[in-house]
């Protein structure tokens, strides 16, 4: 199977431009940072330091991880079923492009500007602590492990959704449907970030490395999966060949 | 009826043998053969639901035939084929599909990638000069009306300089000078050897720019030159008119060299079933003369494609069981 850059380059210059000019997923893509950025904030203003012990067993920076699990879910959950639904996929699908290139194209273009808005959001959380909380606070919240799990799991976490979406986007006859089905196929992903951050599951390298290591296997055996459900004559008749 | 071409397979583009596409119960199109020439502008007709789109699809690499085969451009129809196939064809399918929120350039650059076309500006600019649409280039095509999107849609079919070319309805929503405009471009492809498979629903424009055309009711029920599917469905005729009534027809037109026969058909219409309307129209002449009928005209009965069409499509329908 030899893939063409260029035509992977063109589906995902493609989607972008789409996005751009798409109120709903620039709304979306806002709406969800948005609201795994508020909690945090609001500890980093409101906090005194007498609470850094407690801040200090919790990894708050982890808690935003949830940005790069969910925004790219509900952008993949489209990618197809979209394309579909405004009848441009048979047009699209009678070119010599391969389901893999399709489907990689598709899931670049959801990747790249969820992990930038993850890593903007991650930015300007910092900046905030940095500007605003008490020195405690701060020192309690910013730990550079945690900053480090942050890098290196947001596009692990994003791949992962972006495949959990596509396939339900496959498998879906509606644009909608499939948007919240792909949210709430993120939500085991937001929730495992979530226990970690609340330290209800304790953080150690073990852990880390395992979960970075599944993810990893999980994001090679996605892109697997979801091009053998890639079903060209089931997409454009609406039956299975 | 014959499916193939004078030259043989070397010269199809298209080969479709005993191709059948079957969902689940229901039969798309069943036992489909024909050959395609290079260079031919090939007409594709039939009722809604009678497989036309499927078969463009299976031919297409989008859905795979239940059985049969074929050789599109040459490359036997197969999954693993797939790409090369869509290589050298193109597709514009009876919806645009064009994405709404780009600009006609944006459009065209996307699938000029996926065709990895080269030089692909230039050849943009070719396809949009060809189809008369330079000057919007750069609107959004959701701005544009339905005739223009057609536009947008046929040159990105266009981009790839394809050997075959499927369009489904591409005059569908086109005013009539677009349509002539889409017509001579088609023409004008063909000229550059291009193959033309056109669906339609617009007999009329079948029967002006396509060389052969089959018409498709599930099977294919007829295929050949429009004039040739006319000449085997109607009997040929000479339709005759008198200003008043002959007193005896009968005396008139038996045993008249080339006629076989004759039916009223108005007060003073005979319609006469004739060999050679060539031959007949003197003799029958000159018998009207003998008789000393005040003749108003003597005309071959022309039958166009569409009355060819419906008479078959209509067969169909009085066989279909209730």
């Amino acid at each position: 199977m030899s893939l063409s850059t260029r035509r992977i380059r063109a589906i995902t210059r493609k989607e972008l431009r789409e996005y751009r000019r798409k109120k709903s997923v620039i709304v979306t893509t806002a709406v969800f940072p948005l609201i795994f950025l508020v909690q945090p904030l609001a500890i980093v203003f409101v906090a005194p330091s007498s609470s850094a012990d407690t801040l200090g067993q919790f990894h708050l920076l982890l808690y935003m991880l949830a940005i790069p699990a969910m925004v790219p879910a509900y952008l993949a959950a489209y990618s197809v079923v979209g394309e579909r639904e405004q009848g441009t996929l048979e047009p699209i699908l009678t070119t010599p492009v391969g389901r893999e290139e399709f489907l990689l194209g598709k899931a670049l273009a959801a990747l790249l500007p969820s992990v930038v808005i993850a890593y903007l959001v991650y930015a300007f959380f910092l900046a905030c602590v940095a500007l605003f909380a008490q020195v405690a606070v701060a020192s309690a919240i910013v730990r550079p492990s945690d900053i480090l799990a942050q890098v290196v799991f947001t596009p692990l976490l994003a791949c992962w959704s972006i495949w959990v979406g596509t396939a339900i986007s496959t498998r879906t006859g509606d644009a909608r449907v499939a948007q919240q089905l792909g949210l709430l196929g993120s939500l085991p992903a937001v929730l495992m970030t979530s226990l970690i951050a609340f330290n209800v599951i304790p953080v150690s390298l073990g852990l880390g490395i395992g979960l970075g290591v599944l993810l990893l296997v999980l994001d090679g055996g996605g892109w697997r999966i979801v091009s053998a459900l890639f079903d060209r004559e089931r997409l454009v008749t609406g039956s299975g060949s | 009826m014959t499916t193939s071409l004078a030259g043989g397979s070397a010269a199809a583009a298209l080969s479709v043998d005993h191709l059948t596409k079957r969902f689940g119960d229901r039969l798309a199109f069943d036992d489909v053969s024909f050959e395609v020439g290079k260079g031919e502008v090939f007409g594709f007709l039939g009722p809604n639901g009678a497989g036309k789109t499927t078969t463009v699809r299976t031919l297409g690499t989008l859905i795979a035939p239940t059985s049969g085969s074929a050789m599109v451009a040459g490359i036997p129809l197969a999954a693993e084929n797939g790409v090369e196939i869509r290589r050298r064809i193109s597709i514009m399918p009876e919806s645009p599909g064009l994405y709404l929120r780009l600009t006609v350039v944006e459009n065209l650059e996307c699938f000029a990638d996926l065709y990895e076309v080269p030089d692909a500006k230039d050849r943009i600019g070719r396809c949009l000069q060809a189809v008369n649409l330079a000057d919007r280039a750069n609107d959004p095509c959701g701005t544009l009306s339905k005739g223009l999107r057609q536009r947008v849609a046929l040159a990105r079919a266009l981009l790839s300089e394809p050997e075959i070319l499927f369009l489904d309805e591409p005059t569908s929503g086109l005013d009539p000078v677009a349509t002539r405009d889409v017509h001579e471009l088609l023409l004008g492809l063909r000229q550059r050897g291009v193959t033309i498979f056109l669906t339609t629903h617009r007999l009329e424009e079948a029967e002006r720019i396509c060389d052969r055309v089959a018409i498709l009711s599930t099977t294919l029920r007829m295929i050949g030159r429009p004039d040739e599917l006319r000449d085997q469905l109607f009997a040929r005729s000479v339709t005759v008119r008198t200003r008043l009534p002959l007193a005896e027809p009968d005396g008139v037109f038996a045993g008249l060299e080339a006629v076989e026969g004759w039916r009223l058909d108005g007060p003073a219409t005979y319609v006469l079933n004739v060999t050679d309307p060539a031959v007949a129209a003197p003799v029958v002449t000159r018998a009207l003369v003998a008789a000393d009928a005040d003749v108003l005209s003597i005309n071959e009965s022309h039958h166009s494609l569409e009355d060819a069409y419906l008479e078959l499509i209509d067969t169909d329908v009085e066989a279909t069981p209730r």
